[in-house]
């Protein structure tokens, strides 16, 4: 695999946290390299890191020890400014719970990323139209939050993660709130995205069949990187 | 200007106390524009007595204390005075106690001199000159009363009790007066000082205050300073200042409007920043994890921090615009309802507008400063981990 290849490159990362007086090491010295263009589905029980490692990979947080690279950038040296600047550009998140802002209908939640950008309303306005299309929620741009499914909110929430081109796509329990059926449909979208656009993306999951959707699975426990499994 | 949408389904997510917030603004600047007009009406202070038609003298311990009337007469022969003359509170209402209006016993041919702008016809004029209990009345108080050439009109002074032992005074209308400066100042009844001295119980041969006009040889500072030093020492001395500071004057036997004005509108500014803070508190708190989104998807700190501020400066604008307005509004209507107290009228200045834009301003900033800082630096992390 050639430094063009690698997406994303963890260096012997450690993540500390302070609770009170104690101090308490959620990764102990974690490496990790991610190629352009994977699907990678983190795996592990509660506490063992998941949620903290992606929030690392997209510059939500810092590691206490070690780097991060993404594309080349080394995220653990930017500062707040332009480390929100990048992840406007190259990240795109999906939480479990949407996180959709319940006053902006459909169209202005995916458009929020490109309230960052320099492009024009009637562009905005074109790039939002195109996302919905992906995710298939053309007929519901003016619907608000409270008026969909969770189905439909999550891809709304898809939408607009991948709205400003992002290479890199976080997934935090897509399919943790989905009923089976949606949670499937919800997987197949993040599996097109990465076989047709090229996104390359990491979802933690707690579930197997979910994981099974991913090109590779990782597994973590207690911090640290136990298994790849192919 | 792209992100106002944002900020204004923000700002309208709860949409009761968003509406009860505004309203409350509303409100303050309301009582903004209406107080700070009457503090204006009462405000000489504005005027410069270098740039004053008139001069005026009255008694140096209070308005209600008299001149006698023989002071006129010095003044008037006073180098650098081109002319003098007086007036006097007569302080009557006309049928009922609410119908109160200005009126004055003058010496008509002086005055009428030195106020060249109240314009009368000539037979009018002439009328009134021959008629010791005749009056004439400006247009606006005629309109109000009704009052018409050939009406004979009973007024009841609250102060001056004729020789007869009672407060009932009655006058004959001769001629109806315009002021032509424009300044509204029609307000008034004018009628003739010798038979209200003759006619009255007390106070005989004294008056209310002198009027002068310079013939321009002289500064208007060193003509006041004369008339004062002429007097001093005496058992009425005088302080002479212009109309607009006289004027002032007079309004400050109802209380020091300044201050009391200045007092009502600090309690109300500090009462709102109280109302507007609390909403945007509440309303940031709220959306701790939407703020967290927010920041997660790119949104900078400096812009959560405007996107906040701007919300808590649209509230103010928003309120603090319709409330003015609104003074605007009311206070035309009530300049017609005291058109004969505050013959001026209530208006809205430039610089009071200013101020209120500033007020707006600096309650919306300061109001949302707290809230946009805390949003600034919230954790994204830990934010996330709340929902």
């Amino acid at each position: 695999m050639t430094a063009a290849d690698v997406l994303v490159e963890v260096a012997g990362v450690t993540k500390s946290y302070q609770k009170g007086k104690e101090t308490v090491e959620v990764l102990h010295g974690l490496d990790l390299t991610i190629p352009r263009g994977d699907f990678v589905a983190l795996m592990g029980p509660s506490g063992s890191g998941k949620t903290t490692l992606l929030n690392l990979l997209g510059g939500l947080d810092r590691p206490t020890v070690g780097g991060i690279t993404v594309d080349g950038q080394a995220i653990h040296a930017m500062s707040g400014g332009s480390l929100a600047k990048w992840r406007s550009t190259n990240v795109g998140f999906v939480f479990q719970f949407y996180n959709l802002l319940p006053v902006l209908s459909a169209a202005r939640n995916v458009e929020l990323p490109l309230l960052l950008t320099n492009l024009n309303g009637a562009q905005r306005k074109q790039h939002v139209a195109t996302a919905l299309a992906v995710v298939g929620l053309t007929d519901r741009a003016s619907h608000y939050p409270t008026e969909l499914s969770g189905g439909q909110e999550q891809r709304v929430a898809i939408a607009r993660a991948i709205v400003s081109d992002p290479t890199l796509l976080l997934c935090d329990e897509p399919t943790g709130d989905l009923d089976r059926e949606t949670a499937t449909e919800i997987l197949q979208l993040l599996q097109a995205l990465n076989r047709d656009h090229g996104k390359t993306v990491v979802m933690v999951t707690h579930d197997p069949q979910a994981a099974e959707y991913a090109k590779r699975i990782l597994h973590l426990d207690k911090g640290s990187l136990l298994e790849k499994a192919a | 200007m792209k992100y106002f949408g944002l900020i204004w389904s923000n700002m309208w997510r709860k949409r009761i106390r968003t509406t009860l917030t505004i309203l409350s603004v509303f409100v303050a600047f309301l009582l903004f524009g209406m107080l700070s007009a009457f503090e204006l009406a009462f405000d000489g202070s504005n005027a410069s007595i270098e740039n004053a038609e008139r001069l005026i003298s009255v008694h140096k311990v209070s308005l209600i204390n008299f001149l006698p009337i023989a002071y006129v007469e010095r003044v008037r022969n006073l180098p650098g005075v081109a002319n003098a003359t007086h007036s006097t509170w007569f302080g009557a209402y006309y049928q009922e106690s609410r119908n109160t209006f200005g009126q004055f016993p003058v010496d008509a041919e002086s005055y009428l001199a030195l106020y060249p702008e109240f314009t009368l016809p000539p037979e009018q004029e002439k009328a009134w000159l021959n008629n010791r209990t005749g009056a004439v009345v400006g247009r606006a108080i005629a309109d109000q009363f009704g009052f018409k050439v050939g009406d004979r009109v009973p007024l009841t002074s609250t102060l001056w009790t004729n020789m007869d032992g009672n407060k009932s005074w009655e006058f004959d209308i001769e001629g109806v007066f315009e002021d032509s400066s424009g300044n509204g100042n029609s307000v008034y009844m004018l009628f003739h000082y010798d038979y209200f001295d003759e006619a009255r119980a007390f106070a005989k041969g004294e008056i209310g205050w002198i009027i002068e006009k310079g013939d321009g040889s002289r500064p208007n500072t060193e003509l006041a300073a004369d008339i004062d030093l002429m007097f001093a020492n005496s058992s009425a001395e005088t302080k002479t200042t212009d109309e607009a500071a006289f004027a002032e004057e007079y309004a400050k036997q109802f209380g020091n409007i300044a201050l009391i004005v200045t007092a009502i509108l600090g309690a109300v500014f500090f009462t709102i920043l109280l109302v507007n803070g609390n909403t945007m508190a509440q309303s940031v708190r709220e959306r701790i994890p939407e703020l967290a989104v927010l920041k997660t998807l790119g949104f900078g700190p400096g812009t959560i921090l405007g996107m906040v501020l701007l919300e808590g400066v649209l509230l103010a604008f928003i309120g603090g615009v319709a409330g003015i307005v609104a003074a605007k509004w009311l206070l035309v209507m009530a300049s017609k309802a005291m058109a004969s107290t505050l013959p001026g009228g209530l208006t809205l200045n430039a610089q009071t507008i200013a101020w209120a834009v500033a007020f707006m301003f600096l309650v919306g900033m300061a109001s949302g400063l707290l809230p946009a800082v805390q949003a600034m630096r919230l954790s994204i992390v830990q934010a996330l981990a709340r929902r």
